[in-house]
């Protein structure tokens, strides 16, 4: 085939295999959600629209449970490593580098790195052993575990904002007899908020998301809404689970767009 | 004099990194600030003039000497604690804070009673024509507007000393000339002094009461705009400001003798070994016949310049020259390309330069 | 350095220390610090009913790949552990290649686009990335299953008479990690891509290369800091997963993850868990390091 020009940058099949792989992405997931609206019982027919998957979902007692569950714990691992990521990215960043700093950075990026099935046998050993000498099965486990491997990505956003914050403006701050605290939350913290909702926000989809490291960390009968839904696919599969997941999926996307609108640059 | 000194740097070295690869920014520089006067730190990028400056502000520490002010060591206090106030060359206003509140920023931060805030505020932003603006964000402004804000923003605590980082580098040429004249107005009219970094000396000849010529982290002379341009002290604030020719030769009782021969009357000169420089203005140069004495040279090339008409000039040993020449009225100035003349010089315009 | 300068300097660093103190805490204790208990775990002996009693052996080691015959009391290689981590490792290493053949026409895709465009669809990579991974591999579980798309679709063209069988065994796994991991090749395939400079070529088209000689000798080599990058990226975790292999796999056909629970929950031998878990640990450290030492490398030849 002709073309009728040359653009450098195309190659012959890519544009393609692109738009396939978008598709292959998106065509599950909105299968997925399309079978929350069967009003068929089974998984097989397609027997009409319906919301009474989301009504029994809704009034299952185990669900409702295990979402305030997976709420609360997003909530508390947010704001804990929201606040520690912050003092840590202020900590590491917009500095002389100093002995030490690869340290730290490995420390916080280690939950990337390590395998999550690792963590959680290891964290299911560590807190078994402080459940059993203390007698203590509070959701405060969960939330440690949550608000640890939240840590990197709270922290990503936030020293990318430090990182793009003109330093010049706190000298002028301290120009301006402004003291380094004053500096700080007149200067710093107004124009550090962005990042630091960003970042409060990706925490909380991977502490909502997490299945590993709850699964092994929870104590009886405290599931959350992805622990809840991983013991159901072991059962008879119902549309119900597509109704969880895709009011899941919806808090998700919603928090990430809000996230891409705040963090994309203003030309 | 000692009493009309408000700043004063004595002996500051400031080296960047460590060891072997430190590097002195500043090595051994005094000099002497006097009240309500506006002070030019003038040379090339990287001579250091901006490092200075940083060292008045306090952003930086001193490796070595100290910074007075006022006769009492500052080097080692905190910005905050110092009554020295910065127009940044990036502006650095805060883009979360309204115009009005990055004026009153400094006030506030200094504890001043709301009413008093409120009331140098208004006081300053009419000083700088922008009282319209107050509410505005300081991205919606434009950058000359930008630039007053600035000002009025380091001007509001009344600082002993306002120090401006090339402010006007990043404004256009016509914008810039408008700026020179309101920061010159503005100066006059607060008494307070202006310490001012450029690398452009039209626009420090035009706007100083003194300047500073700084190069390779050393201070190369100071003095008054005239004083510097007539007696430059050694070559390279000769080269520096305005332009230069070159003359060099060995030193006689009271002559310059040159690579040709030829002896330059230079009545203050001694006689001394090793080669000797001497500058001369290309407006202080004569061309007339040969016959009529004087160096012997060719011309090379004539550029017309408008009002001016360089012309280019070879002596026998290769040695080049350029005469400014005003150009005639109408026509030809009467020289041409390979044509011989004689040069002369205006009374004590050949001076003795340092290397 | 004069001693104010001297002071600042030291300032700074205490303060960086003292702000990231919070933030190490919490990591060493509820991340990093617990995997040294694991290791301790490793080289004590399993309890009679889980859990372990303190006694110092390497049996869990070694139980790693020989394993004792229970009638007979002698050690013998172990192949039900030998095909677990060789399909650990193989579908890993499948789902790395077939990521990186979608990912990098769908990178380069992306990093072709108008620049309005650009983050929009680098947007739309990123929602799977960040969706979470249960609701993904179940979502593709609807999709493989007897009564699922691909079967309703091929039943209905004629391609076929009977549903095909796909769920539950490697086929399942390989096709839910390709489908979970893929945005992890892509993202930083873009960010090399991104950062080629399309000039170069219109300088291999100048000097007559072909289109395929120009994918092969000029944008390949170029980019390969960001296929090393996303190969880890993939490959790290398809190593460990866990989840994807459990719904997908059907109980049997497990990883090193699903083992590695297995020991801890039926298997009862948490010092063989633990052990396995170290292995899986060590595997994926040498991985990182290989590619940190491959990317200074990279950046030190400018």
């Amino acid at each position: 085939m002709a073309e009728r020009s040359f653009h450098v940058a195309r190659l012959p099949g890519f544009a393609t295999m692109a738009v396939a792989v978008f598709v292959a992405l998106y065509l599950p997931i909105f299968t997925l959600v399309a079978y929350s609206f069967n009003a068929s019982n089974s998984m097989a027919v397609w027997g009409g629209f319906s919301l009474d998957w989301y009504a029994k979902a809704w009034a299952n007692e185990q669900v409702k449970d295990a979402t305030v569950r997976s709420l609360v714990i997003a909530c508390f691992a947010a704001v804990i490593s929201t606040a520690v990521a912050t003092m840590a990215a202020l900590g590491t960043t917009r500095r002389r580098a100093f002995k030490g700093q690869t340290f730290i950075y490995v420390m916080i990026n280690q939950p990337l790195m390590v395998p999550e099935i690792v963590t959680a046998v290891a964290l299911m050993i560590l807190f078994g052993l402080v459940k059993t000498v203390t007698g203590i099965h509070g959701l405060g486990y969960l939330v440690l575990a949550h608000a640890a491997f939240c840590v990197p990505f709270a922290y990503l956003p936030i020293r990318a904002r430090l990182e793009g914050m003109d330093l010049t403006l706190e000298t002028a701050a301290a120009d301006l007899y402004a003291t380094p605290w004053a500096t700080f939350r007149r200067v710093t913290l107004p124009l550090l908020a962005p990042g630091m909702v960003a970042g409060a926000m990706l925490a909380f989809v991977i502490s909502l998301d997490d299945v590993v490291i709850t699964e092994f960390v929870k104590s009886g009968g405290q599931d959350t809404l992805p622990t809840y839904m991983l013991g159901q696919l072991r059962r008879q599969l119902t549309p119900e689970i597509n109704a969880v997941s895709t009011m899941l999926l919806a808090v998700t996307v919603v928090l990430l767009t809000t996230f891409f609108l705040l963090t994309r640059k203003k030309d | 004099m000692a009493d009309d000194v408000t700043i004063s740097a004595r002996h500051v070295i400031k080296a960047f990194g460590q060891g072997a690869a430190a590097v002195r920014a500043l090595d051994d520089v005094s000099v002497d600030i006097r009240r309500s006067e506006f002070f030019t730190l003038l040379g090339p990028s990287g001579c250091g003039k901006t490092t200075l400056l940083r060292l008045i502000a306090g952003f930086e520490m001193p490796t070595g000497g100290e910074i007075l002010l006022d006769g009492a060591d500052i080097s080692t206090l905190p910005p905050n604690k110092r009554p020295v106030n910065t127009v940044f060359q990036s502006y650095a206003l805060f883009p979360h804070l309204t115009v009005a509140q990055n004026v009153a920023f400094g006030l506030q931060m200094l504890g001043k009673p709301a009413a008093e805030v409120k009331a140098t505020t208004e006081r300053m932003l009419a000083l700088v024509k922008l009282e319209a603006m107050a509410g505005r964000k300081t991205a919606q402004l434009s950058g000359g507007q930008q630039q007053r804000v600035a000002l009025a923003r380091a001007l509001a605590p009344q600082p002993k000393v306002l120090l401006l980082d090339e402010p006007l580098s990043a404004l256009d040429l016509k914008l810039r000339k408008e700026m020179q004249i309101e920061l010159k107005r503005l100066q006059l009219e607060t008494g307070i002094t202006f310490v001012f970094v450029t690398h452009d000396q039209e626009e420090a000849l035009t706007m100083s009461d003194r300047i500073a010529v700084m190069s390779a982290g050393k201070v190369q002379q100071v003095g008054t705009a005239r004083d510097i341009y007539i007696h430059p002290r050694n070559r390279f604030v000769a080269s520096f400001i305005g332009e230069t020719n070159f003359l060099t030769g060995t030193a006689e009782d009271g002559a310059l003798r040159l690579g040709t021969g030829e002896r330059i009357e230079m009545p203050g000169l001694r006689a001394s070994p090793g080669p000797t420089t001497a500058i001369v203005r290309p407006e202080q140069l004569r061309l007339g016949k040969t016959a009529d004495g004087g160096l012997q040279a060719r011309v090379v090339s004539l550029v017309y310049f408008g009002t001016d008409t360089h012309c280019h000039l070879h002596l026998a040993d290769g040695t080049e020259l350029v005469a400014r020449l005003q150009s005639p009225a109408s026509g030809e100035a009467g020289l041409s390309r390979g044509d011989s003349v004689g040069i002369r010089f205006a009374e004590g315009a050949v001076q003795q330069v340092e290397d | 350095m004069s001693r104010a300068e001297d002071a600042a300097v030291h300032r700074s660093v205490r303060n960086g220390w003292l702000l990231s103190t919070p933030a190490l805490f919490l990591l060493t204790i509820a991340a990093a610090g617990p995997l040294l208990i694991v290791l301790v775990y490793s080289f004590l002996t399993p309890g009679q009913h889980g859990n372990v009693v303190w006694d110092f052996s390497v049996e869990g080691w070694i139980g790693i790949l020989w394993s004792k015959d229970i009638f007979t009391g002698e050690w013998g290689l172990a192949d039900a552990h030998l095909t677990i981590f060789w399909r650990s490792v193989s579908l890993s290493l499948l789902t790395t290649i077939f990521t990186f053949l979608l990912g990098f026409p769908t990178a380069w895709f992306i990093a072709t686009r108008p620049p309005a465009q650009r983050a929009l669809w680098l947007f739309l990579i990123t929602i799977p990335f960040w969706t979470n991974l249960l609701i993904r591999t179940y979502a593709i579980n609807e999709v493989l299953r007897k009564e699922g798309l691909i079967n309703a679709v091929l039943l209905k063209l004629g391609v076929i008479d009977a549903p095909l069988d796909m769920l539950y065994g490697p086929f399942a796994i390989f096709v839910g990690m390709t489908y979970v991991y893929l945005p992890l090749m892509v993202l930083p395939l873009f960010a090399a891509i991104d950062r080629f400079d399309m000039k170069l070529l219109e300088a291999g088209y100048d000097l007559y290369a072909s289109r395929m000689q120009v994918l092969r000798r000029v944008i390949l080599p170029i980019v390969k800091p960001g296929i090393i990058a996303g190969s880890i990226l993939v490959f790290v975790p398809s190593l460990g997963a866990y989840v994807t292999p459990r719904v997908l796999g059907g109980g049997k056909q497990m990883m090193i993850g699903n083992f590695i629970e297995l020991q801890f929950l039926a298997g009862k031998n948490w010092p063989l868990g633990a052990a396995l878990a170290m292995v899986l640990l060590i595997i994926v450290t040498v991985a990182l390091l290989v590619y940190v030492r491959y990317a200074n490398r990279d950046t030190s030849h400018g």
